[in-house]
């Protein structure tokens, strides 16, 4: 908590009420501090944020298109550094939409010149600003407006993305994951980024109510319980190497965790065993891959 | 001075390289490649002092110059054609963001069917994406519009992203001798960029916000404004340049033996090299006939061009363009201005060039030749006149 | 530092910026009307330990004496506090 800035930087913000992305950015800018500039794509945090005349960020901060949040960062950079300024911090708070799926080709190519930027993916697991629609990062079941729960297709049939893998694949300084109920770690490795040069990624889960089908004081505790049942994992990739920051000593239940969100709702316990058994796969791989 | 042989992109790399760019970030495609192989080699050399960036794609060349732009360093891209689309909605940001970014566009025909040679199709659909629309003539021209560019797009009641178009191929790949000014007397006339739209760590914005329909129209007006108020800056810019480098460019419109002309040609870029030597051979045989050539398609000359054929007898447009189910946009646009100044004269639409077509000598003496038959129709150059 | 409410908004063609770039943090609305819920701290039982101001969404949470105090003005009364708090100071009362 010291190494938080007192002032808050995203206040006032029309964010639903408990909503885990504007918790990301706001906790990301008290560890980054008031000489940051923040770049946000179209999506909910912009949505949010900045309409004027209600302008909700207390720092430098500006909209880039959908798919330009890296783009515009590199740009940022370049022309502070033209201008001889270096003491800033350059970050983007992009959702998994814009990450994954519009705005990975910019991410990439930020990440393959080794610009010296933070990009911040606050994962929520769908285009919550249009009405949650299914994105690359919509875990397998999760019924979302396009992926609707039927007879015949139970939700989202595809995996989540791997986009911790897919930057840390780029040979990229530093990446790591996150959880807003992590935030201690979180905060740490935000901290921990922003002293590298070069490109570093964070990616944070960082519930929807609203999308997710959890009251809206659930929001810290589902993002905890996702890392305790071991959908999501607490990791982080620096020289060449994958390390694992926490493993639970147990998993906890991870029906339990699916059934408390809405969005899992109609999974059969078939589908909750596909799910069960691609976390056992996942944590194998982690188990002989990742350093402890 | 220094005189050179270059081609039309490289004179408008010199131009750039002489405009001190903070931040280039640019992405290949034929036939403007040569300016950013240029570019980065000047800043291999280090003639050029500015942050080179290779973006992964137009629409990333442009969100980069945004930002370089967003924080007030003076940015540089180039594009053409396919490209240029691929970064349409980039083009709508920067003008809406009022970042006084340079690009040039190597005008070039539209797939499909795939094709690299030269029209303007490209720079012409997006006529409407609230951009200065500049089109070179010569490789000088192209040298000194790029230097040219900066000082009007960054003036502070203009404020508008400017888009200089030299037609690809017949002059981006055309040499010509070129007159090369010196970094002094370039930087002479233009100042550094200031400007008041930027982030500021002592004094923190929030920038290319949301603004709902209380607001939003004013700051559309105020962008219409910026883009009409370009128009005087485009004067004064070229009052200076007189000044300093001796070379006089005419504003909007450079008109060409109109003054007592019956029938009058209005056309844009590099072709009008060739309508000046076919309105000089009729001029010889006694017809008295003259030319316009549109400079600027944003903002619009609409004063000049009325008042320049009101009393013409006709006029034509010819256009490397066409909106399909329509007509070319430059004769729209021509039309819109005579009717608006009350000029009623037949006036004819001639589309060439479409995908490098050949326009010849015979071709241009033709439109000529049936301005006098006083048809205000669209014509395809090269198609039979009994197809529909 | 932190953005906060001014007096007047912007409105008029005049004030209207020339660019779509204004001065940071320029708050005209409140959000207390977004809550069904507020959150009631009991200075007593509250150690002060702030983790509601850590996990606040909305940054509504701050120090006051030792003990967290709540910026009715952008609450949107989520309750994640109440949750979070280890001390059941936090109450949630509906509004009227």
């Amino acid at each position: 908590m010291n190494a938080l800035s007192k002032d808050e930087f995203f206040y006032g913000h029309k964010a639903c009420a408990g909503c885990g992305g504007s918790l990301a950015v706001r906790i990301a800018l008290k560890a980054l501090g008031e000489r940051s500039i923040a770049v946000l794509p179209a999506g909910c945090m912009s949505a949010v944020g900045f309409n004027f005349p209600q302008l909700c960020f207390g720092n430098n901060a500006i909209i880039s298109t959908f798919a330009g949040t890296a783009s515009m960062l590199t740009g940022i950079r370049a022309g502070l550094k033209a201008k001889g300024i270096e003491d800033v911090q350059t970050v983007g708070f992009a959702g998994d939409g814009g990450t994954a799926d519009i705005g990975l080709q910019a991410l990439s190519g930020a990440i393959d010149r080794n610009d010296d930027i933070l990009y911040i993916c606050y994962d929520n697991e769908a285009y919550m600003n249009t009405g949650i629609q299914k994105s690359s990062l919509t875990p397998f079941g999760a019924k979302t407006t396009t992926t609707p729960a039927g007879k015949n297709i139970h939700g989202n049939m595809r995996p989540k993305k791997n986009m911790f893998e897919i930057a840390a694949a780029h040979g990229i300084p530093y990446a790591a994951t996150a959880s807003v109920g992590y935030i201690n770690d979180f905060i740490s490795k935000v901290k921990k980024a922003s002293g590298i040069k070069g490109t570093k990624y964070i990616h944070v889960i960082a519930p929807c109510p609203t999308g997710w089908g959890i009251s809206t004081d659930e929001t810290v505790e589902i993002a905890k319980e996702a890392v305790d049942c071991g959908t999501w994992y607490l990791a982080e990739f620096e020289n060449g190497e994958f390390r694992l920051n926490f493993r639970p000593k147990e998993f906890s239940d991870i029906g339990e965790y699916l059934k408390k969100q809405s969005r899992f709702r109609h999974l059969t316990d078939e589908d909750i065993k596909i799910i069960e058994n691609s976390r056992n796969a996942k944590w194998e791989f982690i188990d002989n891959n990742f350093k402890k | 001075m220094a005189r050179k042989f270059l081609s039309g992109n490289e004179a408008f790399a010199e131009g750039i390289r002489l405009a001190r760019p903070e931040v280039i970030s640019a992405y290949p495609i034929t036939p403007q490649t040569i300016v950013v192989e240029r570019l980065s080699e000047m800043v291999e050399d280090g003639s050029l002092n500015s942050e080179f960036i290779h973006v992964e794609s137009e629409h990333s060349a442009l969100s980069c110059a945004m930002g370089a732009s967003a924080v007030g360093a003076r940015a540089f891209t180039a594009t053409s054609s396919q490209g240029l689309l691929y970064m349409a909605e980039c083009l709508v940001y920067a003008s809406g963001g009022r970042f006084p970014i340079v690009m040039m566009n190597a005008n070039r025909s539209t797939a499909l069917p795939w094709n690299i040679y030269g029209d303007q199709r490209d720079s012409l659909a997006l006529l409407d994406s609230g951009w200065i629309q500049a089109y070179a003539e010569n490789a000088q021209e192209a040298l000194d519009l790029a230097l040219m560019s900066y000082y009007i797009a960054e003036n502070k009641n203009v404020s508008t992203p400017f888009m200089a178009n030299l037609d690809g191929f017949v002059l981006t790949h055309t040499y010509e001798a070129v007159d090369v000014p010196e970094q002094d007397a370039a930087d002479k006339f233009l100042p550094p960029f200031e400007t008041e739209n930027k982030l500021d760590l002592s004094k923190p914005k929030n920038m290319a916000f949301s603004a709902g329909p209380a607001s939003n129209y004013i700051f559309k007006y105020k962008e219409h404004l910026g883009l009409l108020n370009a128009a005087a800056v485009i004067n004064e810019a070229e009052e200076k340049f007189y000044k300093i480098f001796g070379r006089k460019y005419p504003g909007l419109i450079e008109k060409y033996l109109t003054d007592d002309a019956e029938y009058i040609l209005i056309t844009l870029g590099s072709i009008s090299g060739l309508v000046k030597d076919v309105t000089d051979e009729l001029r010889e045989k006694g017809g008295k006939v003259g030319m316009i050539r549109i400079r600027y398609m944003r903002p619009f000359p609409n004063k000049e061009i009325a008042e320049t054929v009101k009393n013409a007898k006709a006029a034509a447009v010819l256009e490397k363009d066409i909106s399909f189910g329509n007509e070319g946009t430059v004769f729209t646009n021509v039309n819109s201005a005579l009717k608006k100044s009350g000029v009623n004269i037949p006036v004819s639409d001639h589309i060439g060039g479409l995908g490098g077509q050949d326009i010849s000598r015979a071709d241009i003496e033709n439109i000529f030749k049936n301005m006098k038959k006083g048809l205000s129709d669209v014509n395809f150059i090269g198609i039979g006149g009994d197809r529909p | 530092m932190r953005p906060y409410l001014r007096e007047k908004a912007p409105a008029a063609f005049d004030e209207i910026p020339e660019f779509p770039s204004y001065e940071a943090g320029f708050l005209t609305t409140k959000n207390a009307g977004w809550r069904n819920f507020r959150p009631i701290i009991d200075t007593k039982k509250c150690k002060g330990c702030m983790q509601c101001y850590l996990y606040c969404p909305d940054g509504v949470i701050s120090e006051k004496d030792g003990k967290a105090a709540v910026d009715y003005d952008f609450c949107k009364g989520c309750g994640i506090c109440r949750k979070i708090c280890k001390f059941n100071a936090i109450e949630m009362e509906a509004e009227i």
